[in-house]
């Protein structure tokens, strides 16, 4: 992957003068690099990273398993893009296995989500099944570690 | 009795009480303790050990691997050892005679050193350097001989510059590239060069390269890939830098059956075996450790990247150094000694370095600035540094 998407990916909020001093180059070639990548799709947006752990929200989580009945033309896609458009779905993959659809759904409560299953997906034509779960805490999301490991222990100076 | 009663300073031996302290060792004291210090003194990678090594030393105490090991080093270990020389340098070493692993680079030196060395030996070694060398040559009781290296050579050493220094008690050149403090590294032609000068003079060399891993542009050029040197190198590496394992002290030396034999006799008195543990742990970063180097590897590489630029842009001259995690540059242009600089940077900005001095005479001059540290202390230091940088301007 290119350094700059790297950095971009350990850290969005890093400003163009460092990420061009890191990667040796100037700051409006890093402006014209980043837009080339938005403009590619490559770039979806910059999003912070939070553990709704801590938060003081009632918000519920749950993985859904979707089993789909591909169509003729186009496979899954286009029921997966019907159902992307739900803003209650976070995420969503195309699965090899027991089931199609993998997807992460958001709620205010555990009832709301489970209504959001039953009167949304599982009428859709062509879902011939689903399966919750719902999530009790987060460890690690997107390559990070909700605990941090300890801080910098190092002596001060060493040789 | 006749003599007057010892006290307990009057028991230490003369050529230990003699010994300086570390210029490092000074600086931490004053730094020591105080609070809110972004440190860029330090000479240990920031990086946690990668999670499969420390897994896998956690799996060796459950296992109950934990007892002495052949005092070589674990014959599984010193097999990977060999495989890792050849794959990385060409050069064979037979893991049965040929290889010794020890707690550290630190215990490889001592030991080359009291393996080779009769007393008043000359050992010529380059400055500015890692703190070590000269004590420990002093305590195999020889004579550390330094031989400056220059800015306007990129800290490179020269053959020039060894001629002059070299005499008939000359018995060993000691390098270390890529270097504590400066970065420098070592291209093909230096290599070969020092090769032919330690043959011409039937020097000895011990060739200290546990930044190998970390060199950035350029190529790694070893001492070990040389084969006309084979009969007279002893070639040390560690864990500590590359794999981020300072704490596991894990090293190993490679050189031909006499001196292995002879720095082993030591060994197994001394030390009987380096951690059972950590050799556990370092046959996992041997086998599988690639991955994690290289991504720690390309984090240093931009973070140098980014001191270089900010120290030029403020206007402290600082070469590109290709290895290591460190950068050198001359704080000349402010007037101040490196200590001065060093001991202001930290009482009015918090910032700690270490005054270029610490490593020998010709690191006056200088600053170590070490970039084994996370982005946001880095940034945080640069902007500081470039603040009083200013303000000593005025
Ligand atoms: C050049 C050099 N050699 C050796 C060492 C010590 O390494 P080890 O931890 O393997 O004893 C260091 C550590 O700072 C070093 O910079």
């Amino acid at each position: 992957m290119d350094a700059l998407l790297d950095l971009l990916k350990k850290n969005a909020r890093e400003s163009d003068a460092t990420l061009a001093k890191l990667l040796g180059t100037t700051e409006q070639e890093v402006r014209a690099r980043i837009a080339a990548y938005e403009q590619e799709g490559v770039i979806r947006g910059f999003q912070a990273l939070l553990n709704t752990d801590r938060l003081d929200t009632n918000d519920v989580r749950a993985v859904i398993e979707l089993r789909i009945r591909p169509e003729r033309e186009g496979g899954f896609d286009r029921v997966a893009a019907r159902i992307g458009k739900f803003p209650q779905v976070e995420s969503m993959y195309l699965m090899s296995g027991a089931y199609d659809l993998l997807l992460f759904v958001k709620g205010a409560s555990l009832q709301e989500v489970a209504n959001f299953v039953s009167a949304r997906l599982a009428p859709l034509d062509g879902v011939l099944s689903t399966a919750t779960h719902f999530m009790l805490k987060t460890y690690k999301d997107q390559g990070v570690l909700m605990e941090s490991e300890p801080h910098d222990d190092r002596l001060q100076v060493c040789p | 009795m006749t003599t007057d009663s010892k006290s307990a300073p009057d028991f230490v031996a003369p050529h230990v009480r003699s010994l300086p302290k570390s210029g490092i060792r000074d600086f931490f004291d004053i730094v020591a303790g105080r609070k809110d210090v972004i440190s860029l003194g330090i000479g240990e990678p920031d990086f946690q050990t990668p999670w499969h090594i420390r897994e896998r030393a956690i799996e060796a105490i459950e296992r109950g691997a934990t007892r002495y090991t052949s005092n070589l080093g674990a014959p599984e270990l010193r097999q990977a050892l060999a495989a890792y020389m050849r794959q990385s340098f060409q050069s064979d070493y037979d893991w049965q005679h040929e290889i010794l692993v020890t707690v550290g680079v630190s215990e490889a030196f001592d030991l080359a050193m009291r393996a080779v060395l009769s007393p008043g030996d000359e050992v010529l070694y380059h400055e500015p350097c890692f703190v070590a060398y000269a004590p420990l040559i002093r305590m195999a009781h020889g004579v550390p001989v330094p031989v400056e290296t220059f800015r306007k050579d990129d800290f490179r050493l020269t053959v020039a510059e060894l001629e002059k220094k070299v005499t008939p008690r000359t018995r060993a050149l000691l390098l270390n590239f890529p270097n504590n403090p400066t970065g420098a590294t070592l291209d093909r032609a230096d290599t070969e060069a020092l090769a032919d000068f330690a043959i011409r003079h039937n020097l000895l060399v011990i060739s200290d390269e546990v930044y190998s891993e970390l060199t950035y542009e350029g190529g790694r050029h070893s001492m070990a890939a040389i084969p006309r040197l084979r009969d007279r190198l002893i070639f040390l590496n560690g864990f500590s830098k590359a794999w981020s394992m300072t704490g596991f002290r894990l090293g190993y030396a490679c050189a031909p059956a006499p001196l292995t034999d002879a720095m082993m006799k030591i060994h197994q008195f001394g030390m009987m075996c380096a951690s059972s543990i950590s050799q556990t742990a370092g046959l996992e970063a041997v086998r599988h450790g690639d991955a994690a180097i290289a991504e720690m590897r390309d984090s240093y590489h931009l973070r140098r990247n980014f001191v270089v630029a900010s120290l030029n842009e403020m206007g402290l001259d600082c070469f590109m150094p290709r290895g290591a995690f460190y950068v050198f540059p001359s704080i000349q242009s402010t007037g101040l000694s490196s200590k001065e600089f060093a001991l202001r940077l930290l009482n009015e900005y918090n910032v700690a370095c270490v005054p270029g001095g610490a490593f020998g005479a010709c690191g006056e001059g200088f600053l170590r600035c070490a970039y084994a540290t996370g982005m946001e202390p880095l940034k945080e230091a640069m902007d500081r540094m470039k603040t009083f940088v200013r303000a000593l301007a005025h």
